[in-house]
């Protein structure tokens, strides 16, 4: 009889553990390099779209005075781009971890959820902020996006955008059954509030009460950043606010997620 | 001593009721197994002793705790039935991740690998694998973590003959060692393998005996029959 085998001591395991956040950020990444496609889509494809809609208005005159549409409307896409990528990719990932058994069986280990979600908020966070680093540079070298603050806090505000996207990807999630839900999930979550986020229309030119909802979607206030930093040299008191707010958004969102990763289940 | 004790065991899925009131032991430091019919329960037992199981009613304790308690997260690993791992990392990857989550560094996660026979393919593609392969970098997964439970739902589905007999000499070690399996499977063959056994049907607990002594009782040296005997006698006692 070997009953007498002491158990070794390791820590209890319902609290966040910044190693195994990493682990999982770490792991997240890894699968990222396994999808080549994936990275060349995500590193390449915003900068080929900017450079579309570079063309679109590369012979429309600008009014004298006023900053070009390109500029307003590109420096706008930084910010979106990421946030929709990242929502996509994100739920996605996310739907695999609950259809394949492996998100039960992280569960059933010393993983806190929070480790595990932010993880991914990581994961996908240093992603975006390649991918911003990349799409600002070809915007303002090869498509001569003028921006009149610093570039390296579009670069700032680009990844706040992503962890959002990122969080309400983990979020969405849970409501999807299939694949096929979850990217449907995309027009439902990030469709309105680009329409409302101030790009096509200012906010202040909207109906009432489409203001009133323009101004609790949190990419309104990563599009009113953006336009902060396209505006004025030094950052703005109202920029750091908007930034203040879209990360509080993810941070809730990520709260929520949590919520809905439960160990019992029916 | 008891690893686990589960004691009137009620759980319901859905409006039906899978598991009604079971209670029992399994000892530490023996390898028991859940036998019984696809449908009877073991999954949802061994779900219920992990502790990502909702019950009604009843208790399981194991180790002492209540089972899904946190600090039972890194004394218990469970492999479920379809291989739970990620098909777009490499066989190592994914018990190096494992092996992370338990506190345990990459040697370790080079024995787990090894014990389960895929040293050669540790640079492989999950997607690139069997079925049978992929279940066993599953079952290493849980290893790594060198719990002090193990619970395996069908580990040796599909697998060659002499994998499975290799596998079942690593599971007795491992016993030897002190550590508590509980292995499900529907291959009554399997279930003279194991120190003690659990007969599950349509969520009732028809034997929990040794092999030898299920052969008494179902006065048959064939287990299958044995397990056919038991079965017909309660029913002749219910009706």
């Amino acid at each position: 009889m070997t009953a007498t085998t002491t158990p070794p001591v390791r820590a209890a395991a319902t609290h966040l553990s910044p190693r195994l956040t990493a682990a999982t950020a770490a792991r997240v990444l890894r699968q990222l390099r396994h999808d080549r496609r994936t990275i060349a889509m995500m590193l390449v494809l915003p900068s080929v779209l900017l450079g579309l809609l570079y063309l679109l208005w590369k012979d429309v005159p600008t009014l004298p005075g006023q900053p070009s549409i390109f500029d307003r409307v590109g420096l706008t896409m930084l910010g979106i781009f990421p946030f929709v990528v990242m929502f996509l990719v994100t739920s996605i990932a996310m739907l695999r971890e609950r259809t394949s058994g492996t998100l039960e069986r992280l569960l059933t280990t010393p993983l806190a959820r929070l480790d595990l979600l932010l993880g991914y908020g990581l994961a996908f966070g240093l992603a975006a902020a390649l991918q911003a680093v990349i799409t600002v540079t070809v915007a303002t070298t090869v498509y001569g996006l003028d921006v009149t603050g610093s570039v390296s806090l579009v670069v700032l505000i680009a990844v706040v955008d992503a962890v959002l996207g990122v969080a309400l990807g983990l979020l969405a999630s849970a409501f999807a059954r299939s694949e096929f839900q979850a990217v449907q999930f995309m027009p439902v979550v990030v469709l309105p509030q680009f329409f409302l986020c101030g790009l096509l229309v200012p906010v202040d030119q909207m109906a009432g009460w489409l203001q009133a909802i323009s101004h609790v979607l949190p990419l309104t206030y990563a599009v009113e950043a953006l336009q902060e930093v396209g505006r004025s040299a030094a950052a703005t008191g109202t920029m750091w606010t908007d930034v203040a707010i879209v990360a509080g958004a993810a941070l809730l969102a990520l709260a929520l997620a949590a919520a809905t990763l439960r160990r019992r289940t029916s | 001593m008891d690893a686990v004790t589960v004691t009137d065991l009620v759980v319901d899925r859905g409006r039906r009721q899978v598991l009604n009131g079971l209670s029992f032991a399994v000892p530490v430091g023996q390898v028991t197994g859940l036998l019984g019919p696809s449908g009877s329960g073991k999954t949802t037992l061994m779900r219920a002793v992990v502790g990502v199981q909702q019950v009604r009613s009843g208790e399981v304790t194991v180790l002492g705790r209540p089972a899904g308690s946190p600090d039972l997260r890194s004394r218990v690993g469970y492999v479920t039935q379809a291989p739970s791992v990620y098909e777009d990392l490499t066989v190592r990857e994914n018990v190096r991740y494992f092996a992370s989550l338990y506190g345990m560094r990459s040697p370790e996660a080079e024995v787990a690998i090894a014990d389960v026979g895929l040293s050669d393919g540790a640079g492989q593609l999950v997607r690139d694998l069997s079925g049978g392969q992929r279940g066993r970098v599953s079952l290493a997964c849980a290893l790594v973590g060198c719990p002090e439970v193990l619970v395996l739902d069908e580990p040796t589905v599909g697998l060659d003959p002499v994998l499975r007999v290799e596998l079942w000499g690593r599971f007795h070690a491992l016993a030897a060692a002190g550590r508590t399996l509980i292995v499900s499977s529907h291959v009554m063959e399997e279930a003279g393998r194991c120190d003690r056994l659990l007969l599950l049907r349509d969520g009732d607990l028809i034997a929990d005996s040794t092999p030898t002594q299920l052969r008494a009782d179902g006065r048959s040296e064939d287990l299958e029959e044995a397990f056919l005997n038991l079965i017909r006698a309660r029913e002749d006692v219910a009706a």
